[in-house]
């Protein structure tokens, strides 16, 4: 199987666009070797602004950009794209109504041994608080490459988050992606696994070791933390009595969150949040730090079968 | 040269302007009327004499595009967008009020006329730099104005963008940077000294020009000059008064952001020529 980091895919699909689409620009702040956007760069040069390392004002301009009619993406790592100009997306982006996509790569701990400074674990959270921000976390670079198409059709902002390693894929090769859509990867009766981005994998793992043990898991992948897919998630929840949320992020305010409060609002569900805990992140190789934070198949599938146990018959 | 009744043209203009000024943030009860009153004269040789516009076409592709930066001046851009019938003016009066168009700080989505939201400073260079961009992508003829404030220039952003002007000869974009030299806590070079301003500029690859920004014959040759220049930005560093053309209000750093009361307001629109006929 091949591997390929969802990154990889944005820049593809970025280039399919920038060829079918001449409102399509790009932005980048330093990093667009890293973003993947360097090969529209190549390929428009008179499309593609580099700002140098100044984010607030690849956010600026980005809606300047919009605000005459283009679709602009601007990229940089997902901890600079976000937490450094939270501002700057609120009121010159959100508030202002403008058609910017905003592309974080090297999300999560995956980022790997650069270590906290550089690991977005609170980048969902920053995002989901923004009137009108759709927020994208694909499971695989197929995926990616089909939510990058979508977000430039969509109208509006777009937080679209991706990752550093090379994975494999996940989603069957048909599956549809649409905004504000899950995907209901496996259907099984005793517990509920919620998961978004790199998680879709572990999730499905997890899944495999739980069926061994005669446990049945439901496995829903939600790309689209916002608008939420809350009909799936309420349905999942309904079925089996117990639900797991599963990301790369901090468990305060993502994915975990925003099930927290559909479901104890609408529906309420025993339920465990998986993710980096209340703390900040720290240098390792990936694979360490999914190791170090539980985000692992067979930490799930423990996490899984207690909760089943407990919830008795 | 301009001819000398055109100049009386826009000063009359400007008389106007300052007397919605001051009437629709004394109805809100609160607002800026320093910084307001400062650009005055900017904001009249901008929206009637040097911007292409249609009020009956606020979106239309080929106009010129303003970005208020220094968003709590909003009472400055209102009250031109209403005079130059881009919306009814007795919409003035709801200035701050729930539900009002008029909000606090500029919001796109709420009036016409306004091209971003704006109120949290130092964000508007960037996002007229994306728009001089966008034009000349488009090879489009329009032109971009952004007004700051001096202040503003605090904020680490605008020479972040002031970089990005210069780097891609952004000579489609003309900045205005209202210099009254005072800011909320006091002047300027006692909050924190912008000094040496215009060489501050220079060395960010900008065409920098300081005029009297209440002088529409300076005003309007630096505008003139701008348009002319090739490969490079523009900075029209502007000597302003804070609170200009209300003598109790000039230079007074207490007059940033409060509201006259209806005794002060009397006086300031008595000291502007109201008449009688021209009230309510």
């Amino acid at each position: 199987m091949s591997l390929k980091a969802t990154r990889e895919a944005y820049g593809e699909a970025l280039l399919a666009l920038g060829r079918s689409n001449n409102r399509i620009v790009a932005l980048d702040a330093d990093l667009s070797q890293s973003t993947y956007s360097a090969g529209f760069a190549k390929a428009f040069p008179d499309r593609f602004f580099n700002v140098g390392v100044a984010e607030a004002d690849l956010i600026g301009t980005a809606a300047g950009l919009a605000a005459a009619g283009k679709i602009p993406f601007a990229s940089t790592f997902a901890v600079f794209a976000t937490g450094r100009v939270y501002d700057q997306i609120r009121n010159s982006v959100a508030y202002s109504r403008f058609n910017v996509k905003i592309v974080g790569s090297h999300s999560g701990v995956t980022v790997g041994e650069d270590g906290a400074s550089h690991q977005a674990l609170e980048d969902i959270s920053l995002m989901r608080s923004l009137p009108g921000m759709t927020i994208i976390v694909p499971a695989d670079a197929p995926e990616a490459y089909r939510a990058t198409l979508a977000a430039a059709d969509w109208e509006g902002p777009v937080y679209l988050r991706l990752g550093r390693p090379k994975t494999a894929p996940v989603l069957p090769s048909d599956a549809p992606f649409q905004i504000g859509r899950g995907l209901l990867l496996k259907s099984g009766r005793d517990i509920c696994l919620l998961s978004t981005g790199s998680m879709t994998a572990v999730a499905l793992e997890a899944a495999a070791i739980l069926a061994e043990q005669d446990i049945y898991a439901t496995v829903i992948h939600l790309p689209t933390i916002k608008p939420l897919d809350k009909e799936m998630i309420i349905e999942g929840a309904a079925k089996t009595g117990a639900v797991i949320t599963l990301e790369e992020h901090s468990i305060i305010g993502g994915l975990g969150s925003a099930v927290a409060e559909l479901l104890g609002e609408y529906r309420p569900t025993l339920l465990k949040r998986l993710g980096v805990p209340d703390c900040f992140g720290q240098s390792g190789t990936a694979e360490a730090l999914l190791k170090h934070y539980g985000l692992t198949p067979s930490r799930v599938a423990t996490v899984a079968g207690e909760m089943v146990k407990n919830r008795g018959a | 040269m301009l001819a000398a009744e055109e100049i009386r043209r826009l000063q009359e203009q400007a008389r106007l302007l300052r007397i919605d000024i001051l009437s629709m943030i004394a109805a809100a009860g609160s607002g800026h009327p320093g910084g307001s009153l400062s650009l005055v004269e900017i904001f009249t040789a901008l929206y009637f004499k040097i911007m292409t516009l249609d009020p009956r076409r606020p979106g239309a592709e080929d106009r010129d595009r303003l970005v208020l930066s220094k968003g709590h001046a909003a009472p400055v851009l209102y009250a031109a967008l209403a005079s130059r019938g881009f919306f009814p003016r007795d919409t003035l009066s709801t200035l701050r009020r729930l539900g009002s168009p008029l909000q606090g700080h500029p919001a796109r989505h709420c009036l016409p006329g306004v091209e971003v939201s704006t109120g949290s400073l130092g964000q508007g260079l960037s996002v007229a730099n994306g728009m001089a961009l966008a034009a000349r992508l488009d090879d489009a003829p329009w032109r971009v104005y952004v007004v700051l404030g001096d202040g503003e220039c605090q904020e680490g952003q605008v020479w972040e963008a002031a970089m990005t002007s210069s780097h891609y000869r952004l000579d489609n974009l003309t900045a205005f940077l209202d210099y009254n030299g005072l800011q909320i806590d006091g002047p300027t070079d006692q909050v924190k000294n912008l000094e040496p301003l215009a060489d501050k500029w220079c060395s960010f690859g900008w065409n920098v020009l300081s005029i009297d920004g209440h002088s529409f014959s300076e005003i309007l040759a630096a505008v003139e000059e701008a348009h002319c220049r090739r490969g490079q930005p523009t900075m029209i560093i502007a000597e302003t008064v804070k609170g200009k053309g209300v003598p109790f209000m000039e230079n007074r750093v207490e007059w940033h952001g409060v509201a006259p009361n209806r005794e002060q307001l009397k006086e300031a629109l008595a000291g502007l020529g109201k008449k009688e006929a021209e009230e309510n």
